[in-house]
């Protein structure tokens, strides 16, 4: 019998379990092929039973991750044995599960350390298939990369479990079709995928970033979850494109704002009024390194431009100080390329700031088809704003409190409540 | 003061997503860190599934046990207490009834006069 160990800590196996499940998870695809994704499943969810059993009676061991490994190689090891008459794995290493020399070698290779990256970008590139919706590609990507279960699914994706296990289900058998996955070698390929995978990536990274939900924690985990999955295709020699550089500055930039964000109470701080020496320096530093490894190329992406007006912010000690103009011209430029109203309010922001609240008033008439923001709560946000800071109080009035209506959860609410105060509305 | 088993049994995983499995870790090692503390704690260790069993005066030796998970035994401690109560007590805290399993207290039977 042994006696437990009693100074076990956990504290430093945060998150844990759910990093590595995608880890495990992107190696056992790449050796069963899409068509195996319940297989899959079992085998991660069978080796954190595993580690969990035992873990709760000796306690964590010294080296976690790799004890996981170790658990879902061998696991692997038995189902591949168990299924393999019956099943026809990944067609690249069907072969070589097939038979008995060469299973167990096969297995410890793909749960190799430079393999595992391997597969997680390589699985990256199948999810984000143009056959599923793009908000599906980010909820697959959560499952089988982030080891995102159905709870925190549900929570990210505001949606009810059971919706989330239906759409899943549906999602998996798109999947299926497409075998084994694609070998990162083929670099055209790759490259044609690769405005996909940003585009999911940059969704999951904006849902945590400008979600709806108050429920901050799972916020954060999405931007932390998308911007590691950049980080992975910006350092790989194939899938290190000037977009995919550009956006991994863009979420390096935006995540270093996030300490100074919200206030003790977790309240939202505008950019204009945040504490810049908040700011993640090391996160900004990566961010302006990437975006001047992004603009080397000679494309110029959307997310180039998202970067850049990030790193205008990002180099400016304060409001005053920044170069709006600059950050105008910018705004011009991806008005090109994305033609939105959303691109147009953001961009009347910059006027404002640039040439004085009132020209960024007349920018907002000016939208084309301003009539698609009118339940938009940064229209009501921005234009009350502007005419707090031009003096007009009484005319703010009536906007912050249709920003107020369309407010998305407390803290926004609390937000609006204390411009309303500020602008003259009677205390609640 | 007397020594007491307890026997573990069910406490299914079955559909929990990874963060809930390493929530429901991180309650075990809160609870097994209190007994610890409290100096309740002996010993104890989790056990495999499946096994063995041997029967009978013919010795027939079946694998197993397999059943419904909520009758396997996944593991056992050793606690001391001052009374089949107290031990109880303590029991209580276990977090494997979040997961619809039981905790059965017996006492470890001493030679005495």
């Amino acid at each position: 019998m042994t006696t437990p160990e009693p100074t076990t800590t956990t504290s430093d196996v945060e998150n844990l379990f759910r990093r590595e499940a995608g880890r495990m998870s992107a190696v056992v695809v790449r050796l069963l092929g899409l068509g195996h994704l319940d297989l899959a499943e079992d085998i991660v969810h069978d080796a954190l039973v595993q580690a969990l059993e035992v873990w709760k009676f000796r306690g964590v061991p010294a080296n976690p991750a790799a004890w996981l490994m170790a658990a879902a190689k061998n696991r692997a090891i038995d189902v591949i044995r168990r299924e393999r008459t019956a099943r026809r794995f990944a067609p690249e290493v069907a072969d070589l599960l097939s038979t008995e020399w060469s299973l167990v070698p096969t297995v410890a290779s793909a749960f190799e350390d430079k393999e595992i990256v391997d597969a997680e970008l390589r699985l990256m590139f199948e999810l984000c298939d143009g056959r599923l919706a793009e908000d599906t590609q980010v909820m697959v990507v959560l499952k089988y990369l982030c080891g995102f279960g159905v709870r925190e699914l549900a929570q990210a994706f505001l949606s009810g479990e059971e919706a989330i296990e239906k759409r899943l289900v549906r999602a998996r058998a798109t999947l299926q079709a497409a075998g084994g996955l694609a070998d990162l070698g083929d670099a055209s390929r790759a490259r044609a995928r690769a405005p996909a995978v940003c585009r999911a990536l940059y969704l999951m990274f904006s849902e945590g970033y400008h979600g709806s939900d108050p429920r901050a924690v799972v916020r954060e985990e999405l931007c932390a979850e998308a911007l590691r999955l950049a980080a992975l295709m910006a350092d790989h020699p194939v899938t290190a494109v000037g977009e995919v550089k550009a956006l991994f500055a863009l979420m390096c930039l935006l995540a270093a704002r996030l300490p100074a964000r919200c206030d003790a109470g977790g309240d939202l701080i505008p950019l204009d009024e945040q504490d810049r020496s908040r700011w993640d320096a090391a996160l900004n530093a990566r961010g302006l390194t990437a975006l001047a490894e992004a603009t080397a190329g000679e494309t110029v992406s959307e997310m180039h431009l998202e970067a850049a007006i990030a790193a205008q912010h990002a180099m400016a000690p304060s409001v005053e100080a920044t170069d709006w103009p600059a950050i105008v011209t910018l705004y011009d430029r991806l008005a090109v390329m994305r033609p939105s109203p959303v691109v147009a309010l953001n961009r009347a922001v910059a006027v404002g700031f640039a040439r004085g609240p009132a020209a960024g008033l007349a920018a907002i008439d000016a939208i084309e088809s301003l009539g698609r923001l009118d339940d938009y709560l940064f229209l009501a946000a921005t234009r009350a704003d502007l005419l707090r800071r031009s003096g007009h109080r009484a005319e703010a009035l009536p906007h912050y409190l249709r920003a107020r209506e369309l407010a998305r959860n407390d803290p926004e609410r609390r937000f609006f409540d204390r411009r309303l105060e500020e602008c003259g509305a009677p205390r609640k | 003061m007397a020594n007491y088993l307890y026997i573990f049994r069910g406490g299914d995983m079955a559909g929990l997503s990874p963060q809930q499995m390493e929530e429901n870790m991180k309650k075990w090692g809160a609870w097994m860190g209190q007994l610890s503390q409290a100096g309740n704690l002996k010993g104890g260790d989790p056990l495999g599934e499946g096994g063995r069993v041997v029967t009978g005066k013919k010795k027939t030796v079946t694998d197993g046990p397999f059943g419904e998970t909520k009758d396997l035994v996944g593991g056992y401690l050793l606690v001391t207490a001052a009374s089949l109560d107290a031990a109880t007590e303590l029991a209580r805290g276990c977090p494997i009834f979040e997961r619809e399993g039981s905790v059965e207290v017996r006492e470890v039977r001493e030679m005495r006069m």
